[in-house]
C-alpha cells in the first residue's frame, strides 16, 4: 500500500510535466491546425531561463582573502556576487537563493516573444501544407533552439537548485499514520504539482469563462464561420500560439531543479508529450491533461521492482504499449473528438 | 568505378610518395618493418577520443585539457610537468624520436557507435598513431577491439570495468586507470569498518558493462565482509529522472544505498536521493547511508553539498603528496585554473607513457610499443606471483606503478576518499581517507571475474 501510494505521487511531478506539455501542443494543434514539434524544445527553453537567471544572479566579482589558500598555495580568491553587494548580504542571498521561482518573471517575457516570433516568423507560411511539413520544419527548428542552447550552455546539465526552504522532503507516510520514512516526498515535486494544477486550471478558465476564450473555442470548432462574423480569428490565435509557449516555458522554469536542464532535455520530452496527445486525443485539452497524469503514474508504477521481476525492462516501453493498446481500442483516444485529422 | 578517385591532386600526392620512396636508399626501406600510419615527415599524430557531449562530457573535456599539457610538454613547451619526475629519463621535449607531436580530437558522444565512428576517422583520415582517452568502458571496448583491427595502439583513458583488461582485454590495448575489482577490495574493508558488519544494501547501476561488473564487485567483497545485498536494479545511462528508481529504496529494508553511477548520471541519482530524505533517514536502528563506488573531483563538484560524507574510491587525488603530483597539479592548474581530475591525470600520464615507450622501442610500429610497455623491468614488492612481472616506473604521482605484461592492466595503490564534511573552499570537497596499499587490491590475470582461463590478449597488429 505504501508503496503504491509513494508511485502515484512519484508520478504526479513527471505527469505534471507531461500535462503541461500536451495542453500546449493541444493548444497550438487545435487553434491554429500546426504539428508542433518545436515545443519540446520550448520547454527547454524555459529550463535555461531558470539557469540564466541564476547565472546572472550569481554574476560576481572577485576579491582576494589573505585569510585562505587555495590549491597552489596563494591567497584564495574569493567570488562575490553583484548582488550581494549591491543589496546587501542577507538580502541579496535571498534573491540568489530564490532565482528559480522568480524565472518566471523572466520566462514569461521571453516566451512570449519567442511565441509570437515562431509564429510570425516561420510556421504561419505552412498552415496551408500537409502535416508532414509542418512537422519537418518544426523538427528542424527544435534541433536548431537546440544547437544554440549548446552552444551558449555546454553539453552537461547544469545544477538549478530549489529555494532552500524547499529542498527537504516531506514525510506523508507519518501524515497518514504509516511508519514514518517511509512515504517521502520532496517539497519542491510537491510545489511542481500544485504549480501544474494552477496553470491548466488558469488555462481552462480562460477558455470557459473569458469572452476571448470563448471566441477561441468557436473558432477551434469552426474557423470559417468565425471568420465570417467578422471576427480577426488568426490574430487570437497567435496569442493562442504565444500562450502555449508560455505554459512549456514556466513548466520549464519550475522543472530545473528536479533535472538539472541541459540542451536535450526537450527532445526527451517531446516524444513522450506526443504520446500523451494521441492517447489523451488529438485536439482535447482535458484529454491531454487526464493523459498526462494517467502515463506518467503508469510510467512510476512500470518502475517498480515488483513489476520490472514480471516483465523485465517494462519500465522503458510501457507508455508506447499504452499508445498501442488505446489506438487499437479507442482510436480517437480516450477523450478525443470526431472529425479531428480524420479528413 | 575505382578510377573516379584519381584526381589531379591525389595522382600528384601518390607519385610523390612514390618519387620519395625510391629516392631512398634501399638499406631504409628494406630493413624497417612496415606498419599503419607510420609518421613519414617531421610531425606525429596522436588521436584524442573523448566525450564532449552525453553524461560523461565533463570528463571528456578535462582529459582534452590534460591531453594538450602532455603534447607541449612533449614538444618542449610549458614547465615539462611530470616528465621532470617521470623515473624514465628518455623524453628530452623534443617531441617523439624528434618529431613534433600534434594531435587531433573526436567526440565519443558517450556512446559507442559514434566513439567508434570518430576513432576510425581519426586512422583512416587523420592518421594517427595511438588513440588515447575516453570515458565509459562501453566505449573504451568498443574502441579498444577497433583498434586492435585496425592495428594501432589504444590507451584507454577513463574506463572501470573489469572487462576492459579482463575478457575483452587485448594486445594493442592498455589501460592505465584502476578497475572495478580494486575499488570494491579497497571499498569493502573500510565500509566495514565505518558501518559495521551487519548491513543491508541496495544497489542502483547503470545498465552497461562497467556498472556490470561494478556492481559484481561490490557485491562479492560486500557479502565478504557480511553485508547482505537486498536488490540490484538496473537503470538506462543518462535517465535524467531517476526517482521512480529512488522510491523502491524507501520501503526495501535496506540501510545502504549503492550508487554504481558515474558523471551526470551519478550527480542527477545523488541530488535527488537526498532529495528524497535518504541522508536523514533511519533504517532497521541505523543511519541510513550513500555510497558511490567511483568517485572524480567533476562529479563531487556537480553534487555540491550533497557529497558530504560519502564513502568512494579513486585513481589518484591531487591532493596526494609526492613530486610528480605536484608537479603536474602545478602545471595544470597555473594553464587552466583549477586542479586536475583524475580522468585528467591518467591522460596526460598515458600520453607520457606512450611517448616513452616509442622513444625506448626506437619506433611508432605498434608491435615495438607493446614489447617497451611489457618489458619486464621489475614486480611489486610484497607479492609472490609469476604473473607480478611488467614495465614498473616511478614519479607519475601514484608512486611505485607496473603495467602488468599479462593482461595490460595498471596496479598501483588504490585512494579511499571521502565528502568533506566542512569544506573551506571549492577545492576542499574530497578528502583522502585511506591509501590501500596494491597488495590488497592485486589478483591473477586469470581471475573469473576477469574472464577465466579463457581470456587471452591476442597478438599484437600492426596493420600492415
Amino acid at each position: 500500500m505504501d508503496a503504491i501510494i509513494l508511485q502515484i505521487l512519484n508520478g504526479l511531478d513527471k505527469g505534471s510535466a507531461y500535462a503541461l506539455i500536451a495542453l500546449g501542443l493541444t493548444l497550438i494543434f487545435g487553434t491554429l491546425g500546426v504539428v508542433n514539434f518545436a515545443h519540446g524544445a520550448l520547454f527547454m527553453i524555459g529550463a535555461f531561463c531558470a539557469v540564466t537567471l541564476q547565472k546572472l544572479m550569481g554574476l560576481s566579482f572577485e576579491q582576494v582573502d589573505p585569510t585562505q589558500k587555495d590549491f597552489l598555495g596563494n591567497p584564495l580568491k574569493v567570488q562575490v556576487p553583484y548582488v550581494e553587494s549591491w543589496f546587501g548580504h542577507d538580502i541579496g542571498a535571498a534573491i540568489i537563493d530564490w532565482s528559480v521561482p522568480l524565472a518566471i518573471l523572466l520566462a514569461i517575457p521571453v516566451m512570449v516573444a519567442i511565441g509570437f516570433a515562431m509564429e510570425r516568423g516561420l510556421i504561419k507560411h505552412f498552415y496551408k501544407r500537409s502535416h508532414a511539413e509542418q512537422i519537418l520544419v518544426t523538427f528542424g527548428l527544435a534541433i536548431v533552439m537546440q544547437e544554440v542552447i549548446k552552444y551558449f550552455f555546454g553539453a552537461n546539465p547544469i545544477q538549478t537548485g530549489a529555494p532552500e526552504a524547499f529542498t527537504g522532503s516531506f514525510d506523508f507516510g507519518a501524515l497518514l499514520g504509516f511508519s514514518p520514512d517511509v512515504i517521502i516526498y520532496p517539497y519542491w515535486r510537491m510545489v511542481y504539482f500544485l504549480f501544474a494544477v494552477l496553470v491548466i486550471g488558469a488555462v481552462f478558465v480562460f477558455l470557459q469563462f473569458t469572452t476571448f476564450g470563448m471566441v477561441v473555442r468557436a473558432g477551434m470548432v469552426d474557423r470559417d464561420t468565425v471568420s465570417l462574423l467578422g471576427i480577426n480569428i488568426n490574430r487570437r490565435f497567435t496569442i493562442m500560439f504565444a500562450i502555449a509557449a508560455v505554459v512549456a516555458g514556466v513548466a520549464g522554469v519550475m522543472y530545473a531543479p528536479i533535472l538539472s536542464p541541459s540542451f536535450h532535455m526537450g527532445m526527451d520530452f517531446l516524444v513522450l508529450s506526443f504520446v500523451v496527445v494521441v492517447v489523451g486525443g488529438m485536439g482535447s485539452l482535458p484529454g491531454a491533461v487526464l493523459a498526462g497524469f494517467v502515463l506518467g503514474i503508469l510510467q512510476s508504477f512500470a518502475s517498480m521492482n515488483e513489476v520490472k521481476a514480471i516483465i523485465p525492462g517494462i519500465d522503458q516501453i510501457i507508455i508506447y504499449l499504452v499508445a498501442i493498446v488505446i489506438l487499437l481500442t479507442r482510436p480517437r483516444g480516450l477523450l478525443g473528438r470526431k472529425g479531428v485529422m480524420e479528413d | 568505378m575505382k578510377f573516379d578517385k584519381i584526381n589531379r591532386r591525389s595522382f600528384i600526392k601518390s607519385s610523390a610518395v612514390a618519387g620519395a620512396g625510391l629516392a631512398l636508399p634501399t638499406i631504409f626501406t628494406s630493413s624497417a618493418r612496415a606498419y599503419l600510419n607510420e609518421p613519414k615527415g617531421s610531425t606525429v599524430k596522436l588521436g584524442f577520443n573523448v566525450p564532449q557531449t552525453g553524461p560523461y562530457a565533463a570528463e571528456g573535456m578535462d582529459e582534452l585539457r590534460a591531453q594538450q599539457l602532455a603534447v607541449e610538454h612533449l614538444n618542449g613547451e610549458g614547465d615539462g610537468g611530470m616528465m621532470n619526475t617521470f623515473s624514465s629519463k628518455t623524453l628530452k621535449g623534443n617531441g617523439i624520436l624528434g618529431k613534433k607531436v600534434e594531435f587531433v580530437s573526436g567526440d565519443t558522444q558517450t556512446k559507442s557507435d559514434a566513439a567508434r565512428a570518430s576513432a576510425r576517422s581519426m586512422i583512416e583520415k587523420d592518421g594517427v598513431v595511438m588513440i588515447n582517452g575516453g570515458s565509459s568502458s562501453g566505449v573504451a571496448v568498443a574502441v579498444q577491439g577497433l583498434c586492435q583491427e585496425a592495428g594501432i595502439i589504444f590507451m584507454a583513458g577513463l574506463t572501470h570495468s573489469n572487462d576492459t583488461t579482463g575478457k575483452d582485454r587485448k594486445a594493442n590495448g592498455f589501460r592505465h586507470f584502476f578497475d572495478a575489482y580494486m575499488s570494491g577490495a579497497a571499498l569493502a574493508p573500510v565500509l566495514a569498518k565505518a558501518y559495521g558488519t551487519d548491513r543491508k544494501f541496495y544497489m542502483l547501476t547503470s545498465d552497461y558493462t562497467w556498472g556490470w561488473t561494478q556492481a559484481d564487485s561490490m557485491k562479492t567483497f560486500l557479502e565478504e565482509k557480511g553485508w547482505d545485498m537486498i536488490k540490484d536494479v538496473r537503470t538506462p545511462v543518462g535517465a535524467g529522472d531517476f526517482s521512480s528508481y529512488i522510491t523502491p529504496v524507501l520501503q526495501s529494508g535496506a540501510d545502504v544505498l549503492i550508487l554504481n553511477h558515474y558523471g551526470g548520471d551519478m550527480i542527477n541519482s545523488l541530488t535527488q536521493s537526498v532529495q528524497f530524505g535518504l541522508r536523514d533517514k533511519q533504517a532497521n536502528g541505523k543511519n541510513f547511508e550513500i555510497v558511490v563506488p567511483l568517485y572524480s573531483e567533476l562529479m563531487a563538484e556537480g553534487a555540491g553539498d550533497n557529497i558530504k560524507g560519502v564513502y568512494g574510491s579513486m585513481n589518484w587525488n591531487w591532493q596526494l603528496d609526492n613530486p610528480g603530483t605536484k608537479a603536474f597539479v602545478k602545471s595544470f592548474g597555473e594553464k587552466y585554473g583549477a586542479p586536475p581530475s583524475n580522468s585528467a591525470q591518467t591522460c596526460y600520464v598515458q600520453t607520457l607513457l606512450y611517448a616513452d615507450a616509442v622513444e625506448r622501442a626506437g619506433t611508432f610500429d605498434p608491435c615495438g610499443v607493446v614489447a617497451a610497455l611489457e618489458e619486464n623491468t621489475g614486480s611489486i614488492a610484497g607479492i609472490d606471483s609469476p604473473s607480478n612481472k611488467g614495465f614498473m616506473f616511478d614519479g607519475m604521482g601514484t608512486g611505485k606503478t607496473m603495467y602488468r605484461s599479462a593482461d595490460h592492466q595498471c596496479f598501483k595503490d588504490v585512494l579511499v576518499m571521502k565528502g568533506k564534511e566542512s569544506p573551506t573552499n571549492k577545492y576542499d570537497i574530497l578528502e583522502i581517507v585511506e591509501t590501500t596499499p596494491v597488495s590488497n587490491v592485486w589478483y591473477e590475470p586469470d581471475n573469473e571475474m576477469f574472464g577465466g582461463k579463457d581470456a587471452s590478449l591476442g597478438k599484437c597488429n600492426s596493420g600492415a
